[in-house]
């Protein structure tokens, strides 16, 4: 049986007679596909009409597939259509066909619908346009390209160039087909010969001397550029012609570089200073800049900066976390996190003004674990806690603070100077050695790892220790 | 000088920076009549030049004038280098003529540091802003930032380009202090460090627009949304074989840049002779087969769920193997972890046999929903088979216990300094 179709990327027409052909049962083999104006098959089965045999079996295909076949559609592969019948064919009568990545038809329509998507792909990028008509008389130039696709794309590329260059007039001839864009209309042509496009024009020597200096000599690898870039897309590349003279003198070039003795630098540019740290004259901004600097525990390599406390001097209470997290890390402030954000909505219920009171940390970079791309708290050990004790002293005696709160196991440690069991000892004042006053209770990222059922009383309880230092 | 000269040499002095992507950010074309060009999402590479990279974007240096003296650079002051700086229109103009040629998808524009970085900056951020609002331009454009101008201008800058990069230049802190005397790294993490906050935060602001209603029937269509900042997020470089740093301080600095600054990509760069180099870095051809290890390493860990350390640590030396790829070399020193098989392993086990990718193994456990895979299945998903048989079992296939490749010699590679 012959089926002919209009064109040679004549989907609705496939999708029609594919229809009808399984509506009357033809088996795959016994279809003959052809296009108008195409080639005859000698040994062509005579014209026979089979008529539908029953009602046809019901055929839903998934969306990809007809997604696949606008694809299959446009490679030069004779066979396309029949191996496209055959697919459908057999997704009517094997159903498991559909859930089968490996089946070889499926495979190799999808090897074809590749090949066409690759294709197109390349024809986005290896269009180049060459402005002509530009007599400086305010009409705007028509940039006109000549490109050979290796398969049947132009019709379904241009909607893209389109998109692209909406405000542009341009012209694409193939040897299959041109299109051109005046600005509000598409227009389909029959294909054209490369003596029709313009030839080379100054702007396009720009063009070569920019590929021609982005080349580095010393890192040539022809095959790697080949398989992005194969010999077949060349012709039509005006920098292609440099690519041979370029390969030829790269091995000299890099040798020169490599043999050549440095010479004296003729220093006409002023070096910049190495970039110092100038600290501050004195006080708090003073300790901040040095704490920067601080490399005493290994973890101040991994983090982004080390995290000062903020807030008056002088305050009713200073309060002190255990360490920044990932929030904190990277803006650079104390408590802004999720924590932070706990700690601030207990401030309210406990009538505390964030503003009016420090908040510091015992330590002062963030210590993590890498798990993928996330950085995991993980709590400081006591020596590095320890070896960031002076931070927090210092920190302490320049703020002045009435009473301190210590948020947590880690900053009671520090604060009281001896382990603290926060459960036991929180909301009670508890004195230092130097007479200050310290009232311990959880830190706010202990009552977000609670489980949900625990966290609205855990939270008054918090609440009221809150309430208990600012009273 | 002629534009065709300041070209050639600005050309030159930016080739050495290994980035190009074009791809993510704001989808946008100039269908409704205005502006010129478009960005869908898939990064478009025009050309390649003969050393296999890519040409996507016009890739070139304002001015390579710089008053730093980083021993590994080109630009660097004491060079001798020619010297050129373009006038801010003379860019606007390349980059919209090579865009109407097709040559280019957009502009990657990076500089030597004159005056100062602030000024320097705002020379950046004043061609990005000209080819938006006076232009329309619609392309893709990445910034370079200078790592130590002010908080504003890298505003600014994520406002009009649709990726920034801030190059980390050395993998470790005592090499940059060597060898990029001026550079400060912490200056660098702390800009990376605001770049990914203001990122997610235009990011969530997206979000919450998006769940706004956005038009009201017949009314005239407001004014296209503010592009996102740095829609296609934020990249650094790193400079490979200029110091001592090996390949496992390498990966941890990637690995830990991904997680905190949550960057598109670590670009490696090897480093590379250069004319009139300085005469602390004695010059050999670059290390590219480690550069290339290093890049499937980096692969590994993004989309393949490996540690850093796994793929190279100190305890194994330190080194990649340049011999075999180093999910192979993995896989040779964790003969305990195979075979896997095909049939049940997760996904997580199958991404660890050599020779699969992604693609493949998704693949396969579509397929084994509806059957049992056979080892001839592996040639349909055109994997590399010889290379895969000896790690896994299939239905039909059980390898013998001496069918994995021994372990070769000791790793080698040549010393770099």
């Amino acid at each position: 049986m012959r089926v002919q179709l209009a064109s040679e990327t004549d989907l609705d027409g496939f999708r029609r007679e594919a229809r009808a052909l399984l509506a009357s049962r033809a088996r795959p083999a016994q279809v003959e596909w052809s296009v108008e104006g195409g080639q005859e098959d000698l040994f062509a089965a005579d014209e026979t009409v089979m008529e539908p045999q029953g009602p046809a079996p019901a055929l839903r295909v998934p969306p990809a597939f007809v997604e696949l076949c606008q694809h299959v559609l446009l490679h030069r592969e004779p066979q396309r259509f029949a191996l496209l019948y055959r697919l459908l064919w057999r997704l009517a009568h094997e159903p498991n066909l559909r859930h089968d990545p490996l089946d070889p038809d499926m495979l190799q329509a999808r090897e074809f619908a590749q090949a066409v998507r690759r294709d197109i792909h390349k024809m986005h990028a290896f269009v180049r346009f060459r402005p002509v008509g530009d007599a400086g008389d305010g009409a705007q130039p028509l940039h006109v390209a000549w490109y050979e696709p290796a398969h049947r794309i132009v019709e379904a590329v241009a909607p893209w160039f389109q998109r692209r260059f909406a405000n542009m007039r341009w012209a694409i001839l193939t040897p299959d087909a041109c299109v051109e864009w005046d600005g509000s209309v598409l227009q389909l042509r029959p294909g054209a010969s490369r003596a029709e496009a313009p030839p080379p024009d100054a702007g396009e020597q720009l063009w070569l001397t920019y590929y021609r200096n982005i080349f580095n000599p010393a890192r040539l690898k022809l095959a790697t550029m080949q398989k992005e870039m194969p010999r077949r897309y060349w012709p039509n590349l005006p920098e292609a012609q440099l690519i041979a003279p370029l390969a030829a003198e790269a091995r000299e070039r890099s040798t020169r570089m490599i043999e050549q003795p440095a010479s004296t630098p003729l220093r006409r540019i002023p070096i910049a200073p190495a970039a110092t740290t100038m600290l501050p004259p004195e006080g708090l901004p003073r300790l901040n800049a040095a704490m920067q600097q601080c490399r005493t525990c290994p973890i101040g390599a991994l983090a982004t900066q080390a995290v000062a406390g903020e807030g008056p001097l002088a305050p009713r209470l200073m309060f002190v976390g255990e360490q920044p997290g990932d929030q904190e890390d990277l803006r650079g402030r104390p408590f802004v996190g999720p924590a932070g954000q706990l700690l601030e909505r207990a401030f309210a219920e406990a009538g505390i003004v964030r503003e009016e009171v420090y908040l510091t940390n015992a330590v002062r970079h963030f210590k993590y674990d890498l798990r993928g791309k996330h950085r995991i708290h993980k709590t400081p050990s006591q020596q590095e806690a320890l070896a960031c004790l002076h931070w927090l002293r210092e920190e302490i005696a320049l703020v002045r603070p009435r009473a301190l709160v210590a948020l947590g196991a880690t900053a009671a440690r520090s604060l009281l100077g001896r382990s603290v069991v926060v459960r036991a000892e929180r909301g009670t004042w508890l004195a230092r050695g130097d007479g200050l006053q310290v009232l311990v209770t959880l830190h706010p990222s202990a009552l977000l790892r609670l489980p949900v059922s625990q966290q609205a009383r855990a939270f008054e309880e918090f609440v009221t220790d809150l309430r208990r230092a600012a009273a | 000088m002629e534009i065709a000269a300041k070209l050639a040499i600005l050309a030159d002095a930016a080739k050495y920076d290994a980035s190009c992507a074009s791809s993510g950010g704001v989808q946008r074309d100039s269908s409704s009549g205005r502006g010129l060009g478009s960005n869908e999402g898939t990064g478009i590479c025009h050309s390649y030049a003969p050393d296999g990279r890519c040409i996507s974007l016009l890739k070139i240096l304002l001015t390579n004038y710089c008053q730093y003296d980083c021993l590994y650079c080109v630009n660097r002051a004491s060079s001798n280098v020619p010297r050129a700086r373009f006038a801010i229109d003379e860019v606007v103009r390349l980059t919209l003529d090579f865009y109407r040629r097709n040559c280019i998808e957009g502009l990657f524009l990076s500089s030597g540091i004159i005056r100062s970085p602030d000024y320097t900056m705002e020379q950046l951020v004043e061609v990005a802003r000209r080819l938006r609002e006076e232009h329309d331009f619609r392309g893709y454009i990445h910034l370079k930032t200078i790592p130590d101008a002010a908080p504003d201008l890298l505003r600014r800058a994520g406002q009009y380009a649709d990726r920034l990069s801030i190059n980390i230049e050395l993998p470790t802190q005592q090499g940059l202090a060597e060898l990029a005397p001026q550079k400060d790294g912490a200056a660098i993490k702390r800009s990376m460090a605001r770049l990914r906050v203001q990122i997610e935060a235009a990011r969530g602001e997206a979000r919450d627009a998006s769940r706004a209603p956005t038009s009201i029937p017949g009314a005239r269509p407001a004014r296209a949304a503010a592009p996102a900042f740095s829609a296609a997020g934020q990249s650094t470089q790193m400079i490979v074989g200029a110091d001592g740093a090996d390949d496992a301080a390498i990966l941890a600095t990637s690995a830990q840049l991904y997680g905190a600054y949550r960057l598109k990509r670590v670009c490696y760069s090897a480093f590379s002779p250069i004319p009139d180099a300085a005469s602390a870095l004695p010059l050999q051809a670059p290390p590219l087969a480690r550069e290339h290890r290093l890049y499937q390493a980096d692969w590994l860990m993004r989309y393949y769920g490996f540690a850093a350390d796994e793929i190279a640590s100190p305890r194994t030396g330190g080194m990649l193997r340049l011999e075999v790829d180093p999910k192979l070399a993995w896989a040779l020193a964790h003969p305990e972890r195979f075979p896997v098989d095909l049939n049940r392993a997760p996904r997580e086990l199958l991404l660890r046999v050599p020779g699969l990718g992604v693609k493949a193994v998704d693949r396969l456990l579509l397929a084994r929903r509806v059957r049992r895979v056979r080892a001839e299945d592996l040639k349909r998903l055109h994997v590399p088979v010889a290379k895969v048989l000896p790690f896994v079992l299939a239905a039909d296939h059980r390898p013998a216990r001496s069918a994995l490749p021994s372990p070769t010699a000791a790793p080698q590679q040549a010393a770099l300094f």
